[in-house]
């Protein structure tokens, strides 16, 4: 049987534990909102570049001089996967579910006999695949320096990339992130970024209004691709951060309610044990007064 | 008098968004400016500044580079960054130019040289 004054300690030190996570679950839930602020006002941006970006693409798309950021290098052999993940842990699944999407990709492209590159942003998904990936690491972004994600940031990780497409360094890019669906909800996902992709834009939107393009539509697609890698880049980012905080938030309110669980159990312990002490107690006194 | 939307927009947020009769737009291609019914263009933006003329006043904005949609009843401006011309400080000003020449002499072409070029003259119209 545990002693009362052990048994008191663990409660007090339960207690602590439960109302750090509590302050972590807050802290949370404010980021959480300045985070989902934050990509709410990146949308209409990113929703209009793919828009014009789509009809662009469609209308070059198919001619032979196509930039290579559209139309690739007509190679899949090397691929780079961008591994965009959180600076900190204690946020449950997050890191690890986008490392293990990442993760099952590398296998299969190794398996099916391509060359993987890896560029990692964030420390997180950095350590959670460095010992299966290591070698194939090129890179590495840290973001942790970084207190609220700007368009810079994004801008600069697409410099980099670009430059080693430039270089002819890999043919298919890819990113990986979470989607923030909801605070329980994150769904890790990958998209390529290049060569690009644009969601279809509806036939109606391009047919009703054909534009002018000032330079030439080539000139306009060579100066928005890069751009386009930047702002794809850049929502992800956002949609890491709100990911990032609405998973730590559901992480933190759970482990909350488990200390919380835990020291309603503790205590009951706690209480048996000091009445079973007096009982004890008592059966000597009586025992005592008996013999005499 | 007929009026058109137009829309400014950064990456990371709504700048502007206001009903308005016309907006100057330095075009790549120079400078042009938009009221309501003009012909559907797509054009690139060279960095300078945007003049946004509404019955409430004339407001201009600074940008960098990015793109601009007219349609004839619209008007939206992507612009990589964006700042109104209120918020134009020389420190901004400087950085603004020692970023366009930094890019200049990393990459060293005539893109890059007009860059650096238009954005002194950008500057200078503060």
């Amino acid at each position: 049987m545990p002693n009362l004054s052990d048994l008191k300690n663990r409660i007090a030190s339960v207690k602590s534990t439960r109302k750090i996570t509590k302050a972590m679950q807050m802290v949370a839930a404010a980021k959480l909102r300045r985070a989902q602020e934050a990509a709410e006002a990146g949308r209409p941006y990113a929703e209009r570049f793919n828009a014009v970006m789509g009809g662009l693409a469609a209308s070059v798309g198919t001619s032979d001089g196509a930039p290579r950021l559209l139309a690739g290098t007509g190679s899949d052999q090397t691929q780079l996967l961008i591994v965009m993940t959180a600076e900190r842990g204690l946020c449950g699944g997050f890191n690890g579910n986008i490392a293990k999407l990442a993760k099952a990709e590398a296998g299969k492209l190794i398996a099916a006999g391509k060359t993987v590159k890896i560029l990692t942003v964030g420390k997180k998904g950095r350590e959670a695949i460095k010992r299966d990936l290591g070698e194939h690491f090129i890179g590495h972004v840290d973001l942790s320096e970084v207190k609220s994600v700007g368009y810079a940031n994004a801008s600069d990780i697409a410099q980099d990339v670009l430059t080693r497409f430039d270089a002819g360094e890999f043919d298919v890019a890819k990113i990986y992130y979470s989607k923030f669906q909801s605070v329980i909800s994150q769904i890790p996902t990958e998209q390529q970024i290049i060569p690009a992709s644009f969601e279809a834009v509806e036939e109606d939107a391009t047919a009703s209004t054909s534009y002018d393009y000032e330079p030439s539509e080539e000139g306009i697609l060579a100066d928005l691709l890069p751009r386009g890698v930047a702002t794809q880049i850049f929502s992800a980012l956002l949609e890491n951060g709100a990911s990032e905080q609405g998973a730590r938030m559901s992480a933190m309110d759970n482990a909350t309610r488990n200390a919380g669980d835990m020291i309603d159990k503790l205590t009951i312990q706690y209480n048996r044990t000091r009445q079973a002490v007096i009982t004890n107690e008592l059966i000597e006194i009586i025992s005592g007064a008996e013999a005499l | 008098m007929a009026m058109m939307q137009f829309e400014l927009v950064s990456p990371e947020r709504k700048l502007a968004s206001a009903e308005v009769s016309e907006v100057q737009i330095p075009g790549a291609e120079g400078d042009f400016t938009a009221m309501p019914d003009h012909a559907p263009v797509i054009t690139t933006l060279r960095p300078g500044y945007l003049t946004v003329v509404s019955p409430s006043g004339t407001e201009q904005y600074f940008v960098t580079g990015g793109f601009a949609e007219i349609s004839s009843e619209s008007a939206t401006v992507l612009a990589e960054r964006a700042y109104a011309k209120a918020d134009m400080t020389s420190d901004l000003q400087a950085e603004l130019l020692a970023e366009a020449e930094a890019h200049h002499a990393a990459a060293g072409t005539d893109a890059s040289a007009k860059l650096v070029a238009d954005m002194t003259a950008g500057v200078a119209l503060t």
